[in-house]
């Protein structure tokens, strides 16, 4: 017998997702999943984005790793609420582990949320988490190939943050090159070249986080 | 990306689906994979040998069919199949396109074995219709 199933294999990481995004919507929390490779500098760009908007949001962060709270304790030194969900193996972050991970955070108190997904450029692409945007950081010593090795990533990306610019005279980077390969992909995602340490270009970014922010802001009050 | 924690989904859908249609045994699963996604049919392939083991699906055949991209052009409303790398539309050259089809991740469709059917050898394609 024949039966014709046209099921969505995602669906039950779909439908979680579903519900964690009108929670976020509901209490005018902007949630971005930030995805990239192990030591492209992702806890140092979460931690220069807290300082650039600390006056302004309210921000919480949840760590995701396969293991240990080492990020999650870095985030929490600087006075910001930080949950550490550890995959215990898996490669990325699912919707289930967000809503977890959401529910002893204290949402009325909050104005954006930093998912830090598993270190992998694979793995987080197809996995909707309930987020208002996937934004990625590829770092310079990365190389200016990876829109042609990994381009799932830069295709689902709303933003793409290029880090470690400072080390970029040490490194064969072809800046050009690159922009060209992400325009390929994504032609609709603004790059934005950053040095997280230095705390050199985080400005431009900072401020697009903000607008989104604040036109979450906006539609949830116009909605009351 | 993770195939084994999709292949586990789909094998729940499909236990329940021919559970529910009081099916002895499950003869081929057919799933469509856009070539946009991460997932590998290679890796799918092997997760659903491993993890169909014991289970309805258990010698079941895995057909995976790949999904091309298929794009639309918002400028020119030209529609088009191009490849993972290259989305501009090839009429008028813009990169102000829509993604149609090719992110896709689905369980097309079955094939039971139910109670009163003649028995089919795991491996054989031959249903003669």
């Amino acid at each position: 017998m024949h039966i014709d199933l046209a099921k969505p294999i995602l669906e039950k990481n779909d439908r979680t997702a579903a519900r964690n995004r009108q929670l976020f919507d509901e209490k005018g929390v902007f949630v971005v999943d930030l995805m990239a490779s192990p030591g492209s500098g992702k806890t140092s760009t979460i931690l220069a984005t807290i300082q650039a908007l600390r006056d302004r949001y309210r921000i919480a962060v949840i760590e995701g790793d396969i293991a240990s709270d080492v990020d999650a304790r870095k985030i929490k030194a600087h006075g910001i609420p930080a949950v550490q969900v550890n995959t215990g193996g898996a490669c990325h972050l699912e919707s289930e582990m967000i809503a977890r991970a959401v529910s002893v955070l204290d949402l009325d108190q909050l104005d954006l949320i930093i998912l830090e997904n598993v270190g992998n450029l694979v793995c987080p692409t197809d996995f909707y988490l309930g987020e208002h945007a996937k934004v990625m950081i590829l770092s310079v010593p990365e190389g200016h190939d990876k829109p042609h090795k990994y381009p799932g990533v830069f295709q689902v990306s709303q933003a793409i943050i290029l880090n470690k610019i400072d080390t970029m005279p040490v490194f064969d980077f072809d800046q050009d090159a690159f922009t060209a390969s992400v325009k390929q992909l994504n032609p609709a995602a603004p790059i934005f070249p950053m040095s997280a340490t230095k705390g050199e270009g985080v400005e431009p970014w900072a401020q697009w986080l903000a607008e989104r922010i604040d036109a979450l802001k906006a539609q949830q009050a116009g909605e009351r | 990306m993770h195939e084994l924690g999709l292949m586990q989904s789909v094998l729940a859908a499909v236990e329940e689906s021919a559970t529910a249609a009081g099916a002895t045994r499950v003869l081929e699963v057919r799933i469509c994979v856009g070539e946009m996604t991460e997932a590998v049919v290679e890796a799918l392939e092997f997760a659903f040998e491993a993890l169909s083991s014991g289970t309805l699906c258990e010698g079941a055949k895995l057909e995976a069919s790949y999904i091309k991209p298929h794009s639309r052009c918002r400028v020119c409303g030209n529609e088009y199949d191009h490849d993972r790398y290259h989305i501009s539309c090839p009429a008028c050259g813009s990169f102000n396109v829509e993604l149609l089809a090719g992110r896709d991740l689905y369980i097309d469709s079955i094939e039971v074995e139910l109670p009163g059917d003649e028995p089919v050898a795991p491996t054989s394609q031959g249903e003669s219709d």
